[in-house]
């Protein structure tokens, strides 16, 4: 069960791959998908790696994206 | 694109930093791998932990492209005109003491025709949180010299090079009177969320300075890749010296980027300073500023 | 409203214009001023840093006029009703926050004590010559209001009406004094706070979740709500839809420029504010401002005494132009004869507003000093004898 949780908020994101390089844990991959103004967002790859340790948020100019802490006892974010 | 990347529709999840943009306005028009947000992002991170009354807050920004931070926070904010978000943030504070005001604006903005004030608010100790986006250009206009910019760059105004010595933002205004210096960069956001927090604790002039990618135009023209590239040349080329002395963290294009908290002193605000200057000369004929909100 | 006792002065005394400014801001609620030191205007802002901490409010010396220009806008979006003082030089640099208070719709007061130009010109001499400037200084188009006093009695009654007006249409109001009346001294009567009027501001009093800081319900002024209390507002010299955010397209460029433009036109009417005398059958009516009208006084009466029908238009509001005035006086005169310690401007306006129906004289000086009463009386006969347009 992962520690954590990524909501990605895919039409602001730019692609400018900040969470990507960042994760701690190598979480996340920008996709080959297309958003709105032709960015490629970023997807999760390895959910059961996530720590919830937020520095994905913490590093995103675009407010596009964040994680959740989970509690592991309710299955949901803490 | 699948909802599911969106957010999970079972336990959909807010940004903790949500409540502190105005959400309609987004996207930001900056240009992908800016640091700008970054910065905001770390901003409104220091307003959650420091359990700061919003209410109090009111920011204040210049022009440029960090001078936009005004159109996108959830605050009382103010975009003022090209220089002068210190001088407005000065009337703010003075006229409603209670008010904690933050000055948010760029390195042109605040030390080329902001600089004059910059010096003077920093003299004056009033009491102000300057965050200043340092992308060592002038980057609205379309990449011209800032007086940030390091020797030996090229800039659409220095097209053979630049060759004027820059500012180091922290020694002017340590030496100006600053109670707090300090800079990181967009790549250290948890030490930059800290030292935000800590200046909300300090009375008196506060300056952070942060050192932000502008791919678009500084590092494009000089072959430095894009924001990601930036934030990996930060990450090596950055070194933690607390306490260091400001005079030795002068910027160069290519060398070590000098980060950490460089000051912080105690030395009596500028409303504490007239308000007991007043109380000695005058003695009972003194009045307090009472509350000055005339309707 | 009436006026807070503790800033009012009352009683009769003998002071110079500049300081008559400075009792008529406190007067009228002002308890922020910001400043930088220039001839002839300092001893406005000096009166004022030596009162104000008595009666509870804020003096700051600021590093530049561009700097004093700005602070009293915060203060103002703090709560404060605010003001700054300069001259020629000084208000050159100003000219930047003119137009930021006009955008911004910030209530404020400018004061000018005018001294000779251009560049350092004359620092302690007088001149008229900064009413374009007034008008016009500032980029883009916008309106102010000025008023220009002609006594240091005026300047203590007329700082007041400057500071109404400010906050009634939420626009800067220029006070163009010049250097003679800031320094003559005179008898300054100051009425008890009960006989002072003063205007509010238009403080939103909507909850939070209903305010937008631009709009206007049909009023063209909108409600203003300051800093520090909830209401989360952005203001931005951008231009801007009603919520204050940055809308820049040709549209909203259009609707926000003529409101700020319309709020003041269509009042010129009530803002307008004249001193007139023996209009009525006149053949020539001068047409003055400040220190040339008292200049003027002498000239229109030594005309009388040669027989000539003489009128006196003293323009107390130079901006908004009095046009309506203007006109309806050229369908009945011969001639209006203008002037000023300037080398021709507000004598455009009243040929502009004359249009053709009547003739138009200048009386111009470069300023350092003011009119021989002779010079003035000269054009006033030779406009006299001029045929109606």
């Amino acid at each position: 069960m992962p520690k954590g949780r990524v909501s990605i908020v895919v039409e602001r994101c730019k692609a400018c791959g900040f969470c990507v390089e960042f994760c701690p844990t190598h979480v996340l991959a920008l996709s080959s998908a297309f958003n709105s103004k032709g960015y490629h967002p970023p997807h999760v790859v390895h959910p059961e790696k996530c720590s919830g340790c937020d520095l994905c948020g913490m590093y995103c100019p675009d407010f596009a994206i964040f994680a959740t802490k989970v509690d592991p006892a309710k299955g949901g974010d803490k | 694109m699948p909802d599911s990347l969106i957010n999970d529709p079972v336990n959909p999840a807010v940004n903790p930093v949500e409540p502190f943009l105005r959400s309609d306005r987004m996207p930001s028009i900056w240009c992908p791998g800016c640091g700008i947000g970054t910065t905001v992002n770390s901003f409104a991170r220091a307003l959650i932990d420091s359990k700061i009354d919003l209410q109090s807050l009111a920011l204040v920004s210049g022009i440029g492209c960090t001078g936009r931070v005004a159109g996108y926070v959830k605050l009382d904010s103010f975009h003022t005109t090209h220089g002068r978000a210190i001088p407005f943030a000065t009337g703010l504070k003075l006229a409603n003491p209670k008010l904690n005001v933050i000055v948010y604006s760029g390195d042109g903005d605040l030390s080329a025709i902001g600089g004059n004030h910059l010096i003077h608010a920093a003299r004056r100790n009033i009491d102000l949180k300057v965050i200043c986006v340092n992308n060592l250009i002038y980057a609205m206009t379309g990449g011209q010299t800032a007086p940030t910019t390091p020797e030996h760059s090229t800039t659409s105004t220095n097209p053979y090079g630049v060759f004027e010595p820059a500012f180091n933002l922290p020694h002017l205004v340590e030496a100006a009177g600053a109670v707090y210096v300090a800079r990181w960069t967009t790549f250290h956001v948890r030490q930059l969320t800290r030292s935000i927090g800590e200046a909300f604790q300090k009375k008196g002039f506060s300056f952070i300075e942060v050192i932000s990618p502008c791919p678009t135009l500084y590092q494009r023209r000089n072959k430095m890749g894009d924001g990601l590239d930036a934030m990996k040349f930060y990450k090596e080329k950055s070194k933690v010296r607390n306490g260091a002395p400001t005079s030795e963290v002068g910027l160069t294009m290519t060398g070590e980027i000098v980060v950490g908290k460089f000051v912080d002193r105690e030395r009596p605000d500028y409303q504490t300073l007239m308000r007991a200057q007043y109380a000695e000369s005058l003695g009972e004929r003194f009045v307090e500023q009472a509350e000055m909100v005339c309707s | 409203m009436k006026a807070d006792p503790r800033g009012v002065l009352t009683g009769v005394h003998f002071m110079d214009g500049d300081h008559a400014c400075c009792e008529g801001a406190l007067a009228a609620g002002s308890r922020f001023a910001a400043g930088y030191p220039i001839t002839p205007s300092t001893e406005v802002v000096e009166r004022f840093a030596s009162r104000v901490p008595t009666v509870g409010g804020t003096f700051i010396q600021m590093e530049d006029e561009l700097a004093a220009s700005i602070t009293l806008q915060g203060a103002v979006w703090a709560g404060a009703k605010a003001f700054t003082v300069t001259s020629g030089p000084g208000f050159s640099l100003m000219m930047e926050h003119i137009g930021y208070a006009a955008m911004t719709e910030t209530p404020c007061v400018f004061v000018d004590v005018q001294r000779g130009g251009p560049s350092t010109g004359l620092p302690t001499l007088p001149a008229q010559a900064d009413m374009m400037q007034a008008r016009w200084g500032s980029h883009g188009d916008y309106e102010i209001i000025a008023l220009c006093p002609n006594s240091p009695q005026e300047c203590f009654n007329l700082t007041i009406k400057a500071f109404n007006l400010a906050e009634e249409f939420r626009v800067p109001v220029m006070f163009m004094m010049d250097e003679c009346v800031g320094h003559m001294t005179e008898k300054v009567v100051i009425p008890p706070a009960d006989q002072i009027e003063v205007v509010p501001r238009r403080h939103t009093h909507k909850p939070v979740d209903e305010y937008l800081p631009y709009e206007t319900n049909g009023d063209l002024v909108p409600e203003m709500a300051h800093a520090g209390e909830g209401y989360n507002f952005h203001i931005t010299g951008l231009t801007h839809d009603e919520r204050g955010y940055p809308n820049m397209t040709p549209q909203i460029q259009d609707k926000l420029v003529r409101r700020l433009q319309n709020k003041i036109l269509q009042a010129a009417d009530r803002i307008a504010m004249f001193e007139e005398e023996q209009l009525e059958g006149a053949d020539v009516v001068v047409v003055s401002y400040g220190i040339t009208s008292r200049v003027a006084q002498r000239a229109i009466e030594a005309a009388r005494g040669r027989g000539l029908r003489v009128g006196k238009l003293r323009l107390i509001t130079a901006w908004p132009f009095p046009d309506k005035k203007i006109r309806e006086l050229a369908a009945k005169v011969k001639a209006f004869v203008v002037p000023e310690l300037n080398l021709g401007q507000m004598v455009r306006e009243v040929e502009r507003a004359a249009a053709g129906q009547a003739k138009t004289f200048a009386v111009p000086h470069a300023g350092g000093g003011v009119h021989n009463p002779e010079d003035i009386l000269k054009v006033i006969v030779e406009a006299g004898r001029c045929q109606t347009a």
